[in-house]
């Protein structure tokens, strides 16, 4: 089990159909996509942290939603624990019925398997927490849902456990508010308590900090990180900010426009990058010494949008050493050191 | 508590949860509050045939010789069952379909709002009148065929709520734990939704009153019951050629005055609960005058 990973991406596709309008349908205009995630393919090991950076509307969030199948891809597998998700969610196909775990269940258990053992954090804590209820409903909903607990007092020790592991101690100081009452970062720990409650071995954690003050980011990043050590927990970080995903992930992803353009190491991307998109990234992080301001490299112009992908290289209009086989041909994802990647020609 | 509190601060909505108490009260001690009983025959000599009002009979006396005002305080039962009853019906139905169309769209949702579409364009009263004449005219026909019909704009408000609610991420975060729809309809949907629709729904019940009068002055009201819109009916086919205001106009304001109750109670709600009529706490009025007093105009600058 330890030498297959734990999640396997392979040439996810998924567009999204924009509406013709009338006059669209009646003359039978080809119907145009949004392609939002456009191949790619990477894999986590157990007990990694992945980053996948990216601008907003890189595609990163739509990958996040197809790992865990609240999205079905248009083309390409997600392979999670060696069964694809898309027939997962379904509780039936070939994947499924020839896992030994999966195969003696009925379908809802099937998907209530995936669903505990895959768990998503999101980007705003201000809305993916329902205002109504009250914090300790929150957390004890996943438990509800799975009906994992026998008793009263077995879920309120669960929620208990799962409130100060994420630092919301005394729990019962906090669970009978709302989250209205709680501070942004507060709210963010309740997210990934409502999370944890299920002891799932694979976290996908969208933007989790992009929301909060800055002050508060460490330590939400502290606690992800203290989880993979004492949990083991797998954790797909989604960002967009390259400072918070070099502080703590073992390996990044770096996406433009659907597509990975660099892949590989944590350090070696930040330390020797490959792609000039990845260059452009790291050269406008905040350096913390004014003294030693690196040469800023501001990118010309917005990402295009992923209806209107540009031929050849799709980083090309916008890349400060483009030359022309930039213009005609799609660099592929080649390995230019081990375990990192790079899709550029002249890389 | 919030929401009791901002309530509070309405005077309108005072006003009128004040004027509806004041009717309920009466409805539900109306054997101790009425001088008499208006079920009983009662003897009279021909001057008691619409005698104008005196000191035993408050409000006077109608065409049978009984007292108006005991028929009025006994009416205010008959209107406020009917519009408890039928609003609390269209209620749930409205919101039931509501949300299912909401919720789950596609085929069963355009089903469902073209079936809401089709009541909502037939006129109401003369469907009504039709459907009563036909079953007979007991209360709960009465009660069955207002909530029946009256449930459509609920359920376009529903809808039109659970849309924007079902794209949020509580409702996205509910899905990647496993709920089921049902779960989710039922925790995370319908309690964003619940109070514009006891909002709408105490709106409905003046509506809802409005009706059964106007079915009763229609001469199809319950024949064993005495209702305001029936005291209508019989003051404006036998008192009004007398002149006896006495029997026409208290059943008249008695519509007005609970409705007008219902109204403000229902706006007020609405205004506290409605997002589309919530407004910035800065467009305050009042501020908004020390904010433009006190700053400097603004010229336009000149069109280039």
């Amino acid at each position: 089990m330890e030498t297959q990973p734990i999640l396997e991406v392979s040439d996810l596709h998924k567009h999204f159909p924009l509406a013709r309008g009338v006059w669209g349908t009646l003359t039978r205009m080809p119907c145009r996509t949004v392609r939002a995630v456009d191949g790619v393919s990477f894999c986590v090991e157990q007990r990694e942290i992945l980053a996948l950076v990216g601008e907003s509307g890189s595609g990163k969030t739509t990958v996040g939603m197809n790992v865990l199948g609240l999205q079905q891809p248009t083309q390409g597998h997600v392979c999670f624990d060696g069964v694809d998700v898309a027939e997962w969610v379904h509780g039936r196909g070939v994947s499924v019925e020839s896992n030994a775990q999966l195969s003696g269940v009925s379908r809802r258990r099937r998907v209530m398997i995936l669903r505990e053992r895959a768990q998503m954090i999101f980007q705003d804590p201000y809305e993916s927490l329902n205002p109504r209820q009250k914090i300790f409903d929150i957390v004890a909903e996943p438990l509800e849902i799975h009906r994992l607990t026998a008793s009263r007092e077995e879920k309120a020790e669960r929620v208990r456990l799962a409130l100060e592991t994420c630092g919301l101690a005394p729990a019962d100081h906090f669970w009978s508010r709302f989250p209205a009452e709680l501070s942004g970062g507060q709210r963010q720990r309740v997210a990934i308590a409502g999370a944890l409650v299920l002891e799932p071995r694979l976290l996908v954690a969208d933007e989790p900090v992009s929301m909060l003050d800055v002050s508060i980011r460490a330590e939400i990043l502290n606690l992800l990180h203290t989880l993979r050590r004492e949990r083991g927990i797998t954790i797909l970080y989604t960002t967009h900010d390259l400072a918070t995903a070099g502080f703590f992930t073992d390996r990044m992803a770096v996406m433009y426009l659907g597509r990975i353009v660099e892949l590989g190491p944590t350090a070696a991307v930040l330390s020797e990058p490959r792609h000039p998109y990845t260059r452009a990234l790291i050269s406008v992080i905040p350096a913390p010494n004014p003294r030693r301001r690196r040469k800023r490299q501001i990118l010309q112009g917005e990402i295009p949008n992923a209806i209107d992908i540009p031929p050849g290289c799709r980083f090309h209009p916008r890349c400060p050493m483009a030359v022309e086989a930039c213009r005609v041909s799609d660099p592929p994802l080649r390995e230019v050191a081990p375990g990192h990647r790079v899709a550029c020609h002249l890389a | 508590m919030e929401a009791l509190k901002k309530y509070l601060r309405k005077p309108m909505g005072v006003v009128g949860a004040v004027m509806l108490f004041l009717i309920v009260f009466v409805a539900v001690f109306a054997p101790w509050l009425a001088p008499y009983d208006p079920n009983v025959r009662v003897e009279v000599e021909p001057d008691d045939i619409l005698a104008p009002p005196d000191a035993e009979y408050l409000l006077g006396r109608d065409d049978a010789g009984k007292d108006v005002l005991s028929q009025l305080i006994y009416g205010a039962r008959v209107s406020l069952i009917v519009g408890f009853t039928a609003s609390f019906m269209s209620m749930f139905i409205g919101t039931t379909v509501g949300l299912v169309a909401g919720y789950f769209g596609g085929r069963i949702g355009t089903l469902l709002m073209r079936v809401v579409d089709f009541l909502m364009v037939i006129p109401d009263l003369p469907l009504m009148l039709v459907i009563i004449a036909v079953m007979g005219r007991g209360l709960w026909n009465i009660i069955l065929v207002i909530g029946l019909l009256g449930w459509t704009y609920t359920a376009r408000l529903v809808r039109s709520q659970v849309l924007s609610i079902k794209e949020r991420q509580f409702v996205l975060r509910a899905r990647s734990l496993g709920a089921s729809s049902a779960r989710i309809i039922l925790r995370h949907v319908f309690p964003q939704v619940m109070p514009l629709v006891i909002a709408q729904a105490v709106l409905d019940i003046s509506v809802a009153i409005l009706a059964e009068s106007s079915l009763a002055f229609l001469g199809l009201g319950d024949p064993t019951l005495i209702s305001w819109g029936m005291m209508l009916n019989f003051a404006f086919e036998r008192a009004l050629s007398r002149q006896a205001w006495w029997f026409l106009l208290p059943p008249g304001f008695a519509i007005v005055w609970v409705s007008l109750a219902l109204v403000l109670i229902g706006n007020t709600l609405d205004e506290i609960v409605n997002p589309r009529l919530r407004t910035h706490h800065l467009f305050d009025p009042r501020r908004m005058v020390a904010l433009v007093a006190g700053a400097p105009r603004v010229e336009t600058p000149a069109e280039e």
